[in-house]
């Protein structure tokens, strides 16, 4: 005999009315309804308007330029690119100068802002006192000028080609960047890369493995030698057996410049030191905070079971801050993402200096190269919070909150 | 600039949806008083504020004739200083009445943009300068050299055809700002910095030692820079055209601002129909009779203006060449007013 609850019967109507209608009932629904009605009328209007208007005046609209040549050079491409691709390439190629910018900003940026967080934090007079001077002088000077800073600053210490610096005489810096050599894939190339993975897969599970053997039966197991030997002693034997992996090209100065190796380019070093030691200063700021909202009886305790201050940081302040650092945390990398557009000022090739810059003058089509950007910049900012979400997340239910 | 350029572009699209093509430009600068004219953020001899922020150049006289010939007054213009790629946005937009920038004429400009060309001020060609300390005589030694150019002109893509037409590689750095451009040169980021070579020998004197640089000889392209004005406003397209034919005009029958008073006076038919005393070409126009009179008394004759911008009587000390009448071996022509 069943003592199950009956379903109470699907009431999709009522539904309805509460999601969209709220307290005001039918009503309620009805207003809604008109009011998405009202807005898409007014879209349609821009839309069709604003099409027969360009129409009139015979200014080219539509998309059909991405297929043009664009026939202007780019000076970093991470894809290849000459002057006789399309539009649509210099968007590919601009949004990537874009987001390896941005994250490689990022990276720094997370670094500098917790080592100078733990500065300021610091029991050490000195150092707290060089993290506070830190963060108050960057975070108070605009953008731009620490960008234009750091790149005329970097140009104006380096010589020429000619006179370049040479570290080894396989690296160079000069004025038009750090010249370093640039690996030509050998036949032992796809073996070496076939074990490094292999070594790579096989650490991080042995990583799980201890940490569940230290977990569940509180068995201490040493991993490192291990790891040691399939990360560095498997890669080596391997290339002892199939040969070198790579080869080296050197570069030369040739002319005016040097030919060969692989080149970091001044814009890309100044824009990345000035996103990130900028961002980095607010970062600090909200790692500190979040630290110290850690309750201090917490840091009491883990000293008191014979944790060292650095232990105590790591297994139990930290992960408990990260939950309200976080959010605050994701606005600075969107923050970032997007200062990355002032990259125009000192010539570095991103997406607004490519595409919104130079492409939106060489066609003429405003509306849609800067809708096209600003719909780039919407998606890369809520790819970025998605991530930042689902990592909260993660830590929110590790803490069990 | 992105803000600059987001701005114009709702500006533009704001503008768009609110009205179709007005044609009413001259009523509405008029109304306004003033003539919004755009220009460059400064360039010496086309385009620049001196300290006190007054503007002059060609491009700004071209704007302060038009002013002359609607107003008799040549400070009722408002200037409006736009980067290379601004500049078409503001005037579609309708945020400036007509672009007087060291634009170049070229056949997507002037079909796709919703724009016109009025005519040629300034025959100019991409060169280049490098330091004299690099030694090179010729472009074509410049394999391999790193080249600094401002974003969104021409000069962009004819330095691409250059260097692939010769089978030479190079490394091209772009800015957003003239400026910034010549501070990157001078910086030493870039062996070559290249532009229409009117603007090398402007820029050149903005540089700390002019006489370390050179000019190569090579003109690599062809760069007609002239005015331009929205589609859909045929008599506005008239004015800004005639305005430069007029100064034409008048060099071409030895007008000049100061001698202007006594050559109204003189039974000459020609003369008598250029100056207003014959006929009605300004009404037509939309202005009045005495309105190439007004133009030269402003800014003088084409010859007087280009004396005193980048010719003999400036620092930059341009040659006329091919910018001199097509009566003296130019290409300066200007249709008969009659």
């Amino acid at each position: 005999m069943s003592t199950e609850a009956r379903k109470p019967p699907p009431q999709i109507a009522l539904k309805i009315r509460r999601i969209l209608g709220g307290k005001a009932g039918w009503n309620g629904v009805a207003v809604q309804f008109a009011f998405a009605a009202i807005l898409g009328w007014i879209g349609y209007e821009i839309v069709s308007n604003a099409r027969a208007n360009l129409e009139n005046q015979h200014i080219a609209a539509g998309f059909g330029f991405l297929r043009n040549n664009a026939g202007f050079d780019v000076n970093q491409t991470l894809i290849s690119y000459t002057g006789s691709d399309t539009f649509l390439r210099v968007f590919v190629v601009g949004l990537l100068n874009t987001l390896v910018v941005s994250v490689v900003g990022i990276v720094f940026a997370t670094v500098i802002g917790f080592i100078v967080a733990l500065c300021r934090l610091s029991p050490n007079w000195l150092l707290s006192r060089v993290g506070e001077i830190y963060v108050e002088v960057i975070r108070n000077l605009p953008l731009l000028f620490q960008i234009l800073f750091w790149y005329l600053a970097v140009l104006a210490a380096l010589p020429n080609p000619r006179q370049s610096i040479s570290l080894f005489g396989i690296a160079f810096i000069s004025n038009r960047g750090l010249v370093i050599p640039s690996p030509i894939g050998q036949s032992g190339l796809a073996p070496f890369l076939a074990v490094l993975a292999l070594g790579i897969v096989a650490s991080l599970a042995l990583r799980v493995y201890a940490r569940r053997a230290l977990f569940q039966r509180g068995q201490v197991i040493r991993i490192w030698p291990s790891v040691l030997a399939l990360l560095f002693g498997l890669p080596l034997a391997t290339m002892l057996v199939f040969g070198l992996p790579f080869t080296f090209e050197l570069p030369q100065l040739r002319g005016f410049n040097f030919a060969g190796g692989s080149r970091i380019i001044p814009e890309f070093v100044a824009l990345t030191v000035a996103l990130a030691t900028y961002t980095a200063a607010f970062i600090a700021e909200i790692v500190r905070a979040g630290i110290l909202s850690v309750h201090k009886g917490q840091m009491e305790a883990g000293s008191s079971l014979g944790l060292s201050r650095g232990a105590t940081l790591r297994l139990i302040v930290v992960p408990q801050a990260m939950r309200v650092i976080v959010p605050p945390l994701t606005n600075q990398y969107l923050n970032l993402t997007k200062n990355s557009s002032l990259a125009v000022a000192i010539g570095y090739p991103d997406l607004v200096s490519v595409f919104a810059g130079t492409s939106l003058s060489q066609t003429g089509q405003a509306i849609e190269i800067i809708a096209m950007t600003m719909g780039v910049y919407l998606l890369i900012s809520l790819l970025t919070s998605a991530i930042m979400s689902v990592y909260g997340w993660r830590v929110s239910r590790s803490l069990g909150a | 600039m992105k803000r600059v350029t987001l701005a114009l572009s709702l500006a533009l699209a704001a503008g768009l949806t609110a009205q179709a093509a007005e044609a009413q430009t001259l009523k509405t600068v008029k109304d306004r008083g003033m003539v919004s004219c755009g220009v460059s953020q400064g360039l010496p001899g086309f385009s620049s504020p001196d300290d006190k922020g007054n503007w002059t150049g060609i491009d700004v006289d071209v704007c302060r004739a038009i002013a002359g010939a609607i107003f008799n007054d040549p400070t009722k213009v408002k200037f409006v200083p736009l980067s290379a790629k601004d500049r078409f946005t503001a005037l579609q937009s309708g945020e400036i009445d007509v672009l007087s920038r060291n634009t170049t004429w070229t056949i997507s400009r002037d079909t796709s943009l919703g724009a016109n060309f009025t005519g040629v001020t300034y025959y100019d060609g991409q060169g280049f300068m490098v330091k004299k300390s690099l030694k090179v005589n010729s472009a074509l030694e410049l394999n391999s050299a790193s080249v600094c150019v401002q974003t969104g002109t021409t000069t962009e893509q004819n330095l691409a055809d250059y260097f692939k037409a010769n089978n030479m590689k190079y490394e091209v750095i772009a800015f957003a700002t003239n400026d910034e451009t010549v501070k990157a040169y001078e910086a030493g980021r870039c062996d070559v910095f290249t532009t229409d070579q009117s603007g090398l020998y402007a820029n050149r004197l903005k540089l700390a030692s002019p006489n370390d640089h050179m000019v190569l000889p090579e003109i690599i392209s062809k760069e007609p820079l002239g005015p331009m004005v929205r589609h859909g406003d045929d008599q506005w397209f008239d004015i800004v055209k005639w305005t430069l034919f007029a100064m034409l005009t008048a060099e071409e029958l030895g007008v000049t601002s100061k001698n202007i008073d006594e050559k109204a006076k003189l039974e000459n038919p020609e003369l008598k129909r250029v100056l207003g005393s014959d006929g009605n070409f300004g009404e037509q126009l939309g202005l009045t009779k005495d309105w190439v009179v007004r133009i030269v008394k402003t800014v003088g004759n084409y010859g007087e203006v280009f004396d005193r911008n980048v010719g003999a009587g400036s620092p930059l000390a341009i040659n006329r060449g091919v910018n001199n009448l097509w009566n003296k071996g130019g290409l300066q022509y200007a249709p008969p007013i009659r």
